[in-house]
């Protein structure tokens, strides 16, 4: 019983973690790129305000019934993963189901958020709504290729799917996978650019051009819970990220409240700089089209996949 | 408890707080007046820092700016852009030309006043207005918010058969969709 409540416990901290980080490394990223552009910029809580200012909006408008429940799904599966993807490595205090969801579970359970996407955007019946749903799922299907490869190519020289498994190999032999496989290191950091669709990669949101495309017939509300669950979303790939390729955070040996605290620190030192490579990325960059994006991912970044399998097999 | 005066204040003051750092703007560019937004938003004037930032969509939209002069053509989009706005909604007229028409005042296919057809928060005057002008609308825009003042989504409800009469008169064929908004 005691270690169902820590398990509730656990669940509900996690929760609370993911979306926090999630909104703060956004807001970071708008002031950063303000910086960039030489200008002042908003403050880092800027989208904590922009949410608070959506969820209190007074009238809000859905289009049916799949319209309703496109950011409900989205939230729903963004906690869900979240969920399965173990935060610190063995730690009693974020334990979640961490153990029972591997891979392959995972890659289909990241698609589901995008799924419910698509489908509250076409029941609003947005000629540009369509158009970015289109566009979004092209693009997935570029940057899935080297991504899946990258974690095959993990499978087979691990001979193991779990997570866990993965990050506690990663901590005995001291050795990051970033190292012990590096080719299938980079074809992964190249699918993480189509992932978080700054640009080049942004053709989705597209705001000049599709009016922000799926969401463009969402606002109050509905949006505010679909930026939650993006948040939420980009912490789980980061952090799916970390744990996978660069030794994950946290030991397994000492689960202390300042070992936890410890954990965490390196987990944000580890995921905001890897969080930085799509960005800077992006800074120094203008928008592909759609085919340029998918050709962009199924050269390079399919190659090095490949050529990370043929080494898992052959190291 | 919930529903005394004082603690219905702290949330209103709450609310009101967000409504005014976050504001989306459409910007609907009518008018020669629209070539002073790029300058506004970009590094010079910046307006990001107080948390104004472009909306692509009405359905998103906090702030509707009516950027100059408009014409009757354009006033049908107009209206149809602001009727699909959620509450709260803001108006901010932009350039003299919404004020009374400007230099295009007896124009033939120009409006005057666009308060006769939807509901003006906040006019920023000048032909065109400079960047810091339109930072001091949307300033004052934020006061009114903060006091709870600009609440002009209900008064577009609770007038709109005197509204829909003025848009009447100037839009001839009308044949438009009814909102539930
Ligand atoms: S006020 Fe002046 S600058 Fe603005 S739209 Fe009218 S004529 Fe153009």
């Amino acid at each position: 019983m005691e270690d169902l409540g820590l398990k509730i416990f656990g669940a509900i901290l996690t929760t609370i973690l993911g979306f926090t980080v999630g909104m703060t490394y956004g807001g970071i990223v708008r002031k950063l790129t303000a910086r960039v552009q030489n200008r002042y910029g908003p403050p880092f809580y800027q989208n904590f305000l922009d949410l608070l200012k959506l969820q209190v909006k007074k009238t809000n408008i859905a289009h049916g019934f799949m319209g309703h429940m496109a950011p409900v799904w989205i939230i729903i599966a963004a906690v869900t993963v979240l969920l399965f993807i173990p935060i610190l490595n063995g730690n009693l205090w974020f334990p979640n189901m961490s153990f029972h969801g591997d891979l392959i579970f995972l890659l289909y359970m990241m698609v589901f958020g995008s799924l419910g996407m698509a489908l509250g955007a076409g029941q609003s019946g947005n000629p540009n709504s369509a158009i970015g749903v289109s566009r979004g799922l092209s693009q997935m299907v570029g940057f899935e290729i080297p991504f899946v490869l990258s974690l095959v190519a993990l499978m087979i020289q691990y001979e193991t799917t779990s997570v866990q498994e993965l990050t506690q190999i990663q901590h005995e032999t001291g050795v990051w996978n970033a190292i012990s496989n590096p080719f299938a290191f980079l074809a992964a950091l190249f699918a993480s650019l189509g992932m978080f669709r700054y640009s080049p990669f942004d053709i989705v949101g597209a705001p000049a051009e599709l009016a922000s495309g799926p969401v463009s017939e969402f606002g109050g509300k509905y949006l505010g819970t679909m930026m939650s669950g993006g948040a939420i979303f980009a912490f789980i790939k980061l952090t799916l990220y970390v744990h996978l390729f660069l030794g994950g955070a946290g030991n397994p040996d000492n689960t202390g409240i300042i070992a936890t605290l410890l954990g965490l620190g390196v987990l944000l030192i580890k995921t905001f700089t890897l969080y930085m490579v799509p960005v800077f990325y992006g800074w120094i960059n203008p928008r592909y089209r759609t085919e340029q994006a998918i050709q962009y991912f199924w050269r390079w970044p399919t190659a090095l996949g490949i050529i990370g399998v043929i080494w898992a097999v052959y190291s | 408890m919930i529903n005394d005066k004082d603690s219905q204040k702290i949330v209103d003051y709450i609310q009101n707080f967000a409504r005014k750092q976050s504001l989306f703007v459409m910007a609907y560019g009518t008018g020669c007046g629209a070539i002073e937004i790029p300058a506004t938003m970009t590094s010079r004037y910046d307006a990001e820092r107080f948390g104004i930032r472009g909306a692509a969509t009405p359905r998103q939209a906090d702030v509707l700016l009516i950027t100059g002069y408009l014409a009757t053509k354009t006033l049908k989009r107009v209206i149809r852009v602001y009727e699909q706005m959620q509450e709260p909604k803001y108006v901010i007229g932009f350039g003299s030309c919404t004020i009374n028409g400007g230099m295009y005042f007896d124009s033939y296919n120009t409006i005057n006043a666009l308060e006769q057809y939807i509901p003006v928060d906040v006019y920023i005057n000048g032909c065109m207005p400079r960047p810091e002008s339109v930072i001091s609308g949307f300033v004052k825009l934020q006061e009114l918010i903060q006091q709870g003042k600009a609440d002009n989504g209900k008064k577009y409800r609770e007038n709109l058969e005197w509204y829909r009469t003025n848009q009447k008169k100037i839009i001839k064929n009308w044949k438009m969709p009814d909102y539930n908004w």
